[in-house]
């Protein structure tokens, strides 16, 4: 019961960055209609930059661990969204209309080209940094066996929370969360009224790419280290998630991320840790073939 | 993006300067992570080095590339111009493209005979057929069916790890462990095919991607059969029909440098591997061009094109997709048991994703559904390491960005337009109508 337990906590902290590098799936699929196979890479940009930042801040004198977070977590939007916006323009945006397969190989290419340019200027090598936050509450004790929640697993769950409640804001009121569902259900007709497509398409990917550097904020506190081939595994992880509970549904990606990561977590703990990467994918296959629309999802209409 | 014409000169020049202002801003705040601040070990655990001169001379550069762009109307002026003719497809008429086909064929069996073939000259040429081929097998797969599968290179391991398995323990030779291995990848491509065929194209991309994700890891991880990471090593050679390619045969047989009378080098062993998979090779294009020509060739391409026309006209697409996922799939396997008997070992390490992604890499520039062109692909992508070691690191990224610049440009990639093999000659029937009625 307590190991139970204990694989359920670090499932939730490992399901709440799932769920926010998913949520970047979610909206560009339910506005474009494409998978952002780049995605992964841009959660791994936001990884590097978080830890950089964190290096620059130390040069700064700013170790006082909250404050460099909620900093390095501004820095790590700003700069991770701006390759999500360069991403959106360079890669897909002039593909619009283009044959049906044609954005997903573009998003290839710049997922490998992403992958190679921070190979390039930052080295293969795995970066760690120094544990930031140490601690963790005690909740009760089971024999030998001790069920903890660490400082940094409730920050994660807690910022996780905090930005997903922002992003549902956002989509419900405000003029650009209008503006995105509209695009969503109608793309012409929204431009028709008035609504700038191309700007909400680019805002709902600087969306993603901040919600992704959220993610590697996280990730960079969590383990500690991070290479340039992290994007990868995560993407696909956050695909399933995002999948799982029904590709274009905001509350599906965040269910489907804490699903993922407790799928993750129970089989790493029950079954093999060998195989836990399996796990993920048999989730993704299994889902696609057997209820493709996810949990949350609505059904696919295709029309000639 | 190109800014419209505008009767005001003053206007236009103000546009254009915050245009080049907003490029060079992005540019700044992309470049200063990676480019401008690098984590540097020298410096301690987390140590930096800034570049600040590389930022400010791309800032630079990109402000004034987008004056420039401004002033000579926009990026669709730049957009490279091809050549016309290439626009319908290279096609050569009869006599120049027999004797040109010729050449190139006398020129690949001539090659390993050649003084300056070495030990490293044939090897290049056996890795490049080796993309060649695998390229003409997703071929099938992706250019003609229309199916982008992200997992290809789960199949060459399929083949691989056929042969390796039979021949470590049964010791079966390389020619009856080929059509095996070819039998096992196409199987398993049903197997792993049946069921997800259904999707839409971009679901079952990443679906395949799953796949040859999950065949890696059991690679990885079973290692009572498969070794796991430290693969499987002494794969058997193979043989000129029968005769082995050593100094002394076993047991007093005769080996095939004594039994053409030559003596012996290494060299022969390389250059039987290089006619072995230049044969394979051919052997792949003689097939897919003749499939391209039968009527499951033609459902491929009709399917491509679109599928609900397809359905409506009685295809069933499942089965017109099983086919061609199949048949990729024993090309991929045949590929792989050449690897495994030209390294002689194997291990999980060669069936990552990134070599999926450089075969797919390799058909997508090449132009999907192209022959030729996945021929000068692979050439540039085994090629370029050979330039120098910044080119091999340069590679992939080089890769990658082309993948883009080409769905952009020309998503038919660079040779060929993407037309359908067989086209109706209409032109018959406008002119002269009662020549047609029989």
């Amino acid at each position: 019961m307590a190991y139970f337990l204990q694989q359920t906590i670090n499932g939730l902290t490992l399901g709440s960055i799932y769920g926010l590098i998913a949520l970047g799936y979610t909206m560009v699929y339910g506005i474009v209609g494409m998978i952002n196979f780049a995605h992964g890479e841009i959660y791994m940009i936001g990884a590097f930059v978080s830890l950089i930042a964190f290096a620059v801040l130390g040069l700064f004198g700013i170790t006082w661990a909250p404050l460099a977070i909620v900093l390095v977590l501004l820095i790590a939007i700003v700069f991770t969204g701006a390759f999500g916006w360069a991403v959106e323009r360079i890669a897909y945006r002039p593909l619009r209309g283009s044959f049906h397969l044609a954005p997903l190989i573009s998003a290839i290419g710049m997922s490998i080209f992403l992958q190679n340019y921070v190979q390039l200027l930052q080295g293969a090598r795995l970066r760690t940094l120094p544990a930031l936050v140490s601690g963790g509450v005690t909740l009760f004790r089971e024999n030998d066996f001790e069920v903890r929640i660490s400082t940094i697993q409730i920050a994660i769950i807690l910022l996780a929370g905090v930005l997903m409640a922002a992003l549902t804001f956002l989509i419900e009121h405000t003029r650009l969360g209008r503006s995105q569902r509209a695009c969503e259900q109608d793309m012409g007709m929204a431009g028709m009224i008035g609504i700038n497509v191309d700007r909400t398409i680019s805002l709902t990917f600087v969306i993603g790419a901040a919600l992704a550097a959220g993610a590697g904020l996280m990730v960079t506190l969590y383990y500690g280290s991070v290479d340039f081939f992290i994007g990868f595994l995560a993407g696909v992880k956050a695909f399933t998630a995002a999948v799982l509970g029904g590709i274009g549904s905001i509350p599906g990606a965040m269910l489907g991320g804490i699903l993922i990561g407790l799928v993750e977590a129970y089989w790493g703990g029950y079954v093999s840790g060998a195989y836990k990467d399996v796990s993920v994918f048999a989730v993704l296959i299994l889902v696609l073939t057997v209820m493709p629309t996810g949990l949350l999802g609505k059904p696919h209409i295709q029309k000639v | 993006m190109a800014s419209g014409p505008s009767l005001e000169t003053p206007a236009r020049d103000h546009k254009a300067l915050r245009n080049a202002g907003l490029a060079a801003l992005l540019t700044l705040v992309l470049s200063i992570p990676f480019i401008g601040i690098r984590l540097d070990d020298s410096q301690g655990s987390n140590g930096l080095a800034f570049r600040p001169q590389w930022v400010a001379g791309l800032v630079v550069v990109v402000f004034v590339a987008r004056l420039v762009l401004d002033q000579t109307g926009g990026l669709a002026a730049w957009r490279p111009r091809f050549p016309t003719g290439l626009k319908r497809g290279l096609r050569l008429e009869p006599p120049v493209s027999t004797i040109l086909i010729a050449l190139v064929l006398g020129l690949a069996f001539a090659f390993p005979l050649a003084p300056f073939a070495s030990r490293y000259e044939i090897g290049l040429a056996t890795s490049f057929l080796i993309y060649v081929m695998l390229g003409w097998g997703l071929n099938i797969v992706v250019g003609l069916a229309g199916l982008l599968d992200l997992g290809y290179v789960a199949f060459y391991a399929a083949g691989a790890y056929t042969f390796g398995l039979l021949s470590t323990h049964f010791g079966i030779g390389f020619w009856l462990a080929l059509p095996l291995s070819g039998l096992a990848a196409a199987t398993l491509g049903m197997l792993l095919g049946f069921p997800v065929l259904r999707l839409r194209g971009d679901y079952l991309a990443i679906v395949t991607l799953g796949f040859g994700e999950i065949i890696r890891i059991i690679l990885l991880n079973w290692s009572d059969l498969t070794g796991g990471p430290n693969g499987i090593s002494g794969i058997g050679r193979p043989s000129f029909f029968g005769l082995p390619f050593a100094a002394t045969a076993p047991n007093g047989g005769t080996t095939f440098s004594k039994l053409f009378g030559l003596p012996f080098s290494p060299l022969h062993r390389l250059a039987w591997l290089y006619y072995v998979i230049l044969a394979l090779a051919l052997l792949t294009l003689a097939f897919t061009s003749r499939l391209r020509r039968l009527p499951i060739g033609r459902a491929w391409e009709a399917l491509r094109e679109d599928e609900i026309a397809c359905q409506a006209l009685g295809l069933n697409p499942t089965v017109i997709k099983l086919t061609a996922f199949s048949l990729g799939a024993m090309l991929g396997g045949l590929a792989g048991c050449f690897f495994a008997a030209k390294q002689g070992f194997i291990s999980p390490e060669s069936f990552t994703f990134s070599e999926s992604a450089i075969i797919l890499a390799i058909v997508v520039l090449g132009g999907m559904g192209n022959q030729l062109g996945v021929v000068i692909a692979a050439a540039v992508l085994v090629g370029l390491p050979e330039l120098g070691r910044s080119f091999a690191e340069y590679r992939m990224l080089v890769f990658g960005m082309a993948m883009v610049l080409i769905m952009i440009w020309r998503p038919g990639g660079l040779i060929s337009g993407r037309s359908p093999s067989i086209r109706a000659d209409l032109s018959r029937f406008k002119a002269t109508g009662p020549e047609v009625a029989p």
